[in-house]
């Protein structure tokens, strides 16, 4: 797995059950931020030419490689528009709304 | 230590893996970029101490952990020395192999944290320090910390008709640490990504202590657009208001030399913090820009 | 140091520096301050000469002495720091954190008065306007007994029971830096009683955590329930930490509370630290005049023995209590802690507080009689002040001198 994913979670019924002293699984997320978002990166796959650089400069690290192009995990998306700002090839271009 | 060190890096070679995600930082924010970057490159056997502030806020919220490899959130003053104590447990249990690294911001490194980083450069500690600095307390509301730059509007230095924000400069922590000698420092910033990566990893292989202050635009508190935090993080560097360079063995490098600057005005003018900025107070942020470059120019060159 | 085999004739903070060598830490870090230097000085010299191996820090406040070794303890080693006074106001906040966060840390206190004024001399005020702070705290009599707890110390705060730093208390100057014989227990015997340190709350390469988190409104009180029962627990760790290391090593203190003479004693001074011995001397020669008097030695103050306090003051009619310490504005806090055990007893004694020792002034043999006569009095005439400074050397509008200084 190359990033967390979020996962269920039960909060603890029993005092026993409670993580011990402030310190819990790493990479452990129970939500998603994609609510946050008022616009939102489309990818134009044809365009892309998978030099990375909107994978390198996500501050979400969202973006990720595959196969030949990249790909978007838009439960973590913030939708800053950083990505398509950043692409030499105007692959990426970012619409309104959270969708 | 392996060789794998010492090679270059790549954004092809970087680590695949997200060692910071799912964090709750503000759309844009260049710090957490800086955070995920760093962490790329120093991989999984790292631990990562992290103090009050706005990644500590941001990744640590049970149940909601967004760092992926160990981390503790340090006591706000004390980071730096809670990463000379883990490398001092470290060294003392013989775990082989590993980073300790911190991610500190402007005001837990250059204010309340600096007696701490003092103390961990003068004891020589294997550890990689990293000041994200987005020039203000910006967890607690943009109030000014020691690296707020001259003219910027925080919440405790309004720009009103009286005092136009903040009266002073940026505490200069760079020359600070390599006045303490230490084993290597560097300056980067998020609009060069390849170059802070490039300092990462060369930190990774420093046996001794070393120190990256990287500038990490903050859309929230300078009143720019989200869009443009890694164009901010060059732009500063380009116009002279930032450097990028290193220190070691006694010797200041200086990375990128412009032979000439862009336009200051066009810096500030995408960060309503400056909005208030009259032409004499531009006029003052640049004769001090070319003040500095010309010791620099003069000393490191 | 004198050491004679199996015997060294050590001060107080020798003694501590030759149980934390025993205890093998892993890592050491403390900033020096009057009066526990020596303490982090004849560490220093055991690491140099080999006989600890222990990282040993310099580092460049008692807050970061204190963060440091929490990143130490955070990957799993086994820590020590000794701090005294300004030094442990100092790193207050870590304090918390340290018994928030669940490190078994072990520290020694050099108990010392606090500024303003300053004064490098003994009192308890440090330690004791911190016993809120979730750290288990003891406080020791004599050089054995300090060497012997710091021991007992780790065997307690590592407990997965526990898992709760404690601090170890020695009167400064008085103790710290006064000199006795102690037995040395043998570094075989001591690595059985004391096994190294497991550590199931750390940053592990093979299972990652993220700690020292963030607990919203939602959890956080969960968080200190969970941590005020691992210092309840505590009580019972330490009564089978003193009987396995009686057992093992043939001296017992008894757990959280000790008692000289109480059995059928009807007036009682209830005190800590190594003013008992003196105490004793007093409960020795009064008890010569027939008085039923006896001394109750607080051993540990958190957690705090109030069901002991209950059973072993049953029968006392009058009961004292001498510490070196004010709550200033109210009374001292040992005393609201013994008074608030007791109160639960619909015939609980008469109480009496005595405030001694502050700065370091000298507790002698007359002012503890002449507590123990305030005790007898009292319970003919019920004072109006229950809080007593004693042996002031001027007048007050409060307290008439000849009430409190003694020919």
């Amino acid at each position: 797995m190359s990033h967390p994913k979020v996962q269920p979670f039960t909060r603890p019924k029993h005092i026993d059950d409670l993580p011990q002293g402030t310190s819990f699984t790493a990479g452990h997320l129970v939500e998603t931020t994609a609510s946050w978002r008022t616009q939102t990166p489309q990818v134009e796959a044809e365009q892309c030419n998978a030099c990375l650089q909107c994978y390198l400069v996500c501050p979400e690290g969202v973006i990720s490689v595959v196969g030949t192009g990249i790909t978007i995990d838009y439960d973590f998306c913030k939708g800053c528009g950083i990505c398509a700002r950043a692409c030499n090839k105007h692959a990426i271009k970012m619409s309104e709304g959270g969708v | 230590m392996s060789s794998v060190l010492n090679k270059s890096i790549t954004v092809k070679s970087l680590d695949p893996r997200e060692y910071f995600y799912g964090h709750k930082a503000c759309a844009g924010c260049g710090g957490s970029l800086a955070v995920r970057l760093a962490l790329k490159v120093l991989g999984e056997r790292t631990f990562t101490a992290v103090p009050a502030g706005c990644m500590a806020a941001v990744g640590f919220i049970y149940p909601q952990l967004a760092f992926a490899s160990n981390a503790i959130i340090s006591t706000f003053p004390g980071t730096a020395s809670m990463m000379s104590g883990i490398a001092a447990g470290v060294r003392a249990l013989g775990i082989p192999d590993c980073h300790v690294v911190g991610f500190a911001g402007d005001g837990g490194t250059a204010d309340i944290g600096l007696q701490a980083l003092s103390g961990a450069i003068d004891r020589h500690d294997r550890i990689i320090y990293i000041c994200y600095d987005n020039e203000a307390y910006m967890n607690t509301g943009v109030q000014k910390s020691g690296l707020t730059p001259f003219g910027a509007r925080t919440s405790t230095t309004p720009a009103g008709q009286r005092v136009r924000g903040s009266v002073t400069r940026k505490k200069n922590m760079f020359e600070v640490v390599a006045a303490h000698g230490i084993d290597y420092a560097a300056t980067a910033s998020v609009g060069y990504p390849q170059d802070f990566l490039n300092k990462v990893n060369k930190a990774k292989s420093v046996n001794g202590t070393s120190y990256i202050h990287v500038f990490a635009p903050c859309p929230t508190g300078w009143g720019a657009e989200t869009d443009l935090s890694i164009e901010l993080g060059k732009e500063v560097v380009d116009c002279g208001l930032w450097y990028l360079a290193e220190y070691e063995d006694e010797q200041f490098r200086l990375n990128r030399n412009p032979k000439e600057f862009t336009p200051i005005q066009s810096y500030l003018e995408k960060q309503t913090r400056f909005r208030h900025l009259l032409p004499e107070d531009v006029e003052h942020i640049t004769r001090e820009r070319d003040r500095r470059w010309a010791r620099i120019r003069k000393s490191w060159l | 140091m004198k050491e004679f085999g199996e015997k060294a004739f050590v001060s107080g903070n020798e003694a501590v520096a030759l149980g934390v060598r025993l205890a093998k830490p892993h890592v050491i870090a403390a900033y020096p301050i009057t009066p526990q230097t020596t303490v982090v000085e004849r560490l220093a010299e055991m690491v140099e000469d080999g006989s600890l191996a222990a990282e040993y820090m310099h580092v460049e406040s008692e807050h970061s002495a204190l963060s440091a070794v929490m990143g130490a303890s955070a990957v799993g080693a086994r820590t020590f720091t000794a701090t005294s006074s300004q030094g442990l106001l100092y790193m207050a906040e870590c304090l918390h954190y340290a018994s928030g966060g669940r490190f078994p840390i072990v520290m020694m206190n050099a108990n010392r008065s606090l500024a303003l004024p300053w004064n490098i001399y003994g009192d308890q005020r440090d330690s004791l306007s911190l016993l809120d702070c979730g750290w288990i705290q003891f406080y020791v009599e004599d050089a054995q007994e300090a060497l012997d707890m710091v021991l007992q110390a780790y065997a307690v705060a590592e407990h997965p029971e526990v898992l709760t730093p404690v601090m170890v208390n020695l009167d400064g100057f008085v103790l710290t830096h006064t000199y006795e014989l102690v037995d040395l227990p043998p570094q075989a015997e001591v690595d059985e009683f004391l096994p190294p340190f497991q550590a199931t709350n750390k940053m592990d390469l093979a299972k990652p955590v993220n700690m020292g988190f963030t607990a919203t409104p939602a959890d956080y009180m969960e968080f200190k329930y969970q941590q005020h029962q691992g210092i309840l627990r505590a009580a019972q760790v330490l009564a089978d930490t003193d009987r396995a290391f009686a057992r093992r090593f043939g001296r017992s203190y008894n757990g959280m509370v000790d008692t000289y003479r109480c059995e059928d004693a009807d007036t009682v001074l209830v005190t800590l630290g190594s003013v008992c011995g003196t105490v004793r001397v007093v409960v020795d020669q009064l008890r010569e005049s027939g008085h039923r008097v006896g001394l109750l030695k607080l051993r540990c103050l958190r957690p705090f023995p109030a069901a002991e306090l209950r059973t072993l003051l049953a029968n006392a009619k009058a009961v004292g209590v001498l510490e070196k310490n004010i709550s200033l504005g109210y009374e001292g806090t040992v005393f609201t802690n013994v008074a608030s055990a007791l109160a639960r007893d619909a015939k609980a004694p008469l109480l009496l507080n005595f405030v001694a020792g502050l700065g370091g002034r000298d507790i002698s043999k007359q002012d503890i009689s002449q507590m123990f006569t305030q005790l007898f009095d009292a319970r003919q005439n019920s004072p109006e002040q229950r809080t007593i400074f004693v042996n002031l050397q001027v007048e007050t509008n409060e307290q008439r001198l000849e009430q409190v200084h003694h020919g």
